[in-house]
């Protein structure tokens, strides 16, 4: 994939490994922790609502600690470089606006923001003109609108502020 | 011959010029979706569900699993033409596949591939005809410490069949298992893991998880390796369709191997791509012309399409027959059931007959409108795939954040999908398998509520899963498997095991 070696910087494979496997650790903990609260012990009607949980909380740390083990200590390494700047940069510039978009929707709605959403992700990323854009996004948008809304009469959410209303759906 | 009265039943209640109609649609959505990047059975099907809760279940489910017959379809579609893998069981179809396509010759691999896929997924529903209703027979006498074992075999053969580290398949299935025991408690009634978040009353539904995992997690994979499309063009014309037709008689010993292997496999969860590679294998072994796998052999292209697709038939089997599905794709279409108001298991061969008969009576004429409907319209499915990804992305997205929207109409779900999303990526390259954790979100209640029965019958005594001759069988057996990993390291010491030479290739799934 890389043909200069040299310039491939990042975190080892391994690193991002064993963060996970600590992640993994923290949610079985979690885990464990919530269900000893609920009740893991044989309550007077049978198993308390915490019993099936616990062992679940249970598995999750110890298969942690075993992805642990294995990254940082096991016999073959992955030390390759997780993703290089480059890749994540083109993954964080798919991400980031997608995060954006689903804050947008929250506001203004599905219908608006994807529109925005899919023309501007055609001008800025894909280097397409404006009006190329605007038209792809509002027909693709325009039959999201007829197809959920009209044909098959589910509602999808309009938002805090709804511009849409006009349209009486 | 009770079944096949019943199968006759099933057709009637298909032949309906509206059940044909929403089969052609979910053959040409389920194409689209199969060679569409970030779209696949599982996460198309889960975000087409929605649509349809107003429709009555039988031509539901008759639209939704003809999306799956497309989806195994248009697989083979990417793999050919673009030597990209549409689903991972297709890995093995570009072995061959592409480069028949670079030597002019995709019309005859894409036929090959085609027609091969319904013939692997005729013998597997032949199969489902004939042994679902037996199976379900015999589960109807399963009490709660049998059905639990058999959930425990499910999940148990993750970890023997499974590549890649034991513990991550153990990791993935319990982060489900975790995630699925989140919200209202179905026996106690109690509030579980929410910490005081009453949106998290509702718990993780998988439908967004398998949105999330597969759909947005995809795309940001395709993103990374900063995907360009650049494909051969095919022609089929009823020409190169008849001369390939021809030649598909001489490998009669591979289909039938291949579809058996895809049967076996199907029916253990996430069976397809490790049949699909096994049919590989082996055919290469036993060819005449097996040195010449990989330079473009039909062959090659017809042992791993009819085994993936047998086996991608062969996993309803268990979710019809016992209500344990045995791939992704599967539990979502379990899903739907539940959603339909049907309860998936033995019973549902008792009490909804028309349904049942009617979902395998077009499971073969499902098969037959794909072959037709594939053959003929290649050239238009491929030309999508020329669509620029900058198009294609942002609209997979908005798809996806609709699909995430509509199954509970919550905002808070399309926030999910995106985190799902997130950890799909992040599993996906440090190969964590995706299956085990979709199954167990689904399975993750009932698995539950049958091990809390056992429990509750033996007073807590774990004794109970050996208490008889079957459940202790089945018990037995998925304690082989889960310790598959060790007992292989240790035959390995006294007898050193032979190198799989695609071991490299397969992918984790």
């Amino acid at each position: 994939m890389e043909s200069h070696e040299g310039e491939r910087t990042g975190v080892a494979t391994n690193i991002i490994d064993a963060i996970v496997a600590i992640l993994v650790i923290i949610m079985g903990s979690t885990v464990i922790y919530g269900s000893r609260k609920l009740g893991s012990e044989w309550t007077s009607d049978g198993p308390g609502a915490g019993y099936f949980p616990f062992y679940i909380g249970l598995i999750l740390v110890i298969s942690g600690v075993g992805v642990l083990y294995q990254a940082l200590a096991g016999k073959v390494k992955n030390t390759e470089v997780f993703v290089d700047r480059e890749s994540l940069g083109r993954v964080l510039s798919v991400l980031v606006p997608a995060a954006v978009y689903v804050a947008a929707i929250q506001f203004i709605g599905i219908y608006v923001a994807s529109a925005i959403y899919i023309a501007l992700f055609m001008i800025i990323l894909g280097k397409y003109s404006w009006l190329k854009s605007v038209i792809i996004a509002l027909a693709v948008n325009t039959v999201f609108f007829m197809m959920f809304e009209v044909w098959f009469k589910v509602p999808l959410h309009k938002g805090t502020y709804d511009m849409l209303s006009f349209l009486g759906y | 011959m009770e079944e096949l009265n019943a199968l006759f039943q099933g057709f009637a209640v298909v032949m309906t010029p509206m059940n044909f109609l929403l089969m052609v649609v979910g053959i040409v959505l389920g194409v689209l979706i199969g060679v569409l990047p970030g779209l696949g059975g599982a996460n198309g099907v889960a975000i087409l569900l929605p649509l349809t809760f107003s429709m009555n279940p039988t031509s539901a489910i008759i639209m939704l699993s003809c999306i799956y017959w497309g989806a195994l379809f248009g697989g083979a579609i990417t793999s050919v033409l673009f030597n990209i893998p549409g689903e991972p069981w297709s890995v093995a179809t570009t072995f061959d596949g592409y480069p028949m396509a670079q030597q002019g010759r995709a019309g005859e691999a894409l036929t090959g591939a085609f027609t091969s896929s319904f013939v692997g997924a005729f013998v597997a529903v032949v199969m489902i005809t004939f042994m679902a209703p037996l199976v379900a027979k015999f589960a109807l006498k399963f009490g709660p410490p049998e059905f639990f074992s058999v959930y425990l075999l499910t999940f148990c053969s993750f970890v023997g069949m499974g590549k890649g580290s034991p513990f991550k398949i153990l990791a993935s299935m319990t982060i489900g298992f975790a995630l699925a025991s989140v919200g209202m408690d179905t026996v106690t009634g109690q509030l579980r893991l929410t910490f005081g978040f009453h949106e998290l009353m509702r718990g993780f539904d998988f439908l967004i998880a398998v949105i999330g995992l597969f759909g947005i997690g995809e795309i940001l994979l395709s993103m990374e390796e900063g995907l360009a499309f650049s494909g051969k063009s095919a022609k089929i014309d009823p020409k190169v369709v008849w001369q390939t037709w021809k030649k598909l008689p001489a490998y009669w010993a591979t289909s039938i191997r291949a579809s058996l292997i895809g049967i076996w496999m199907g029916i253990t969860p996430g069976g397809a791509t490790p049949a699909s590679f096994m049919s590989y294998g082996i055919a290469k072994k036993l060819s005449k012309t097996g040195s010449k796998f990989g330079t473009g052999e039909l062959e090659g292209v017809v042992a791993p399409e009819t085994a993936a697709h047998a086996a991608g038939t062969a996993a309803l089997l268990p979710m019809l027959a016992l209500g344990i599905p045995g791939s992704p794709t599967a539990a979502v279409l379990l899903g739907g059931l539940l959603i339909w108001g049907l309860q998936p298991g033995p019973l549902l061969f008792v009490e909804q007959k028309d349904f049942v008969w009617g979902l395998i009576a077009s499971m073969y004429l499902g098969n037959l409108v794909g072959l037709m409907v594939v053959l003929t319209t290649v050239p238009l499915f491929a030309s999508i795939l020329r669509i620029p990804f900058s198009i294609i992305a942002p609209v997979i997205i908005v798809i996806c954040a609709i699909g995430a929207y509509t199954v509970h109409n919550a905002m808070l779900d399309i926030w999910f999908m995106l985190l799902f999303g997130v950890i799909g990526y992040m599993f996906k390259k440090l190969d964590y398998p995706l299956a085990p954790l979709v199954l167990a979100l689904v399975l993750g209640d009932k698995a539950e509520d049958s091990f809390r029965q056992a429990m509750l019958v033996s007073q807590g005594e774990m004794s109970i899963m050996f208490s008889n001759p079957l459940v202790g069988s089945i018990t037995t057996l998925a304690l082989v498997l889960l310790l598959w990993p060790l007992i292989s390291k240790l035959i390995a010491l006294v007898k050193p095991p032979k190198q799989d030479e695609f071991a490299a290739e397969r992918p984790v799934d």
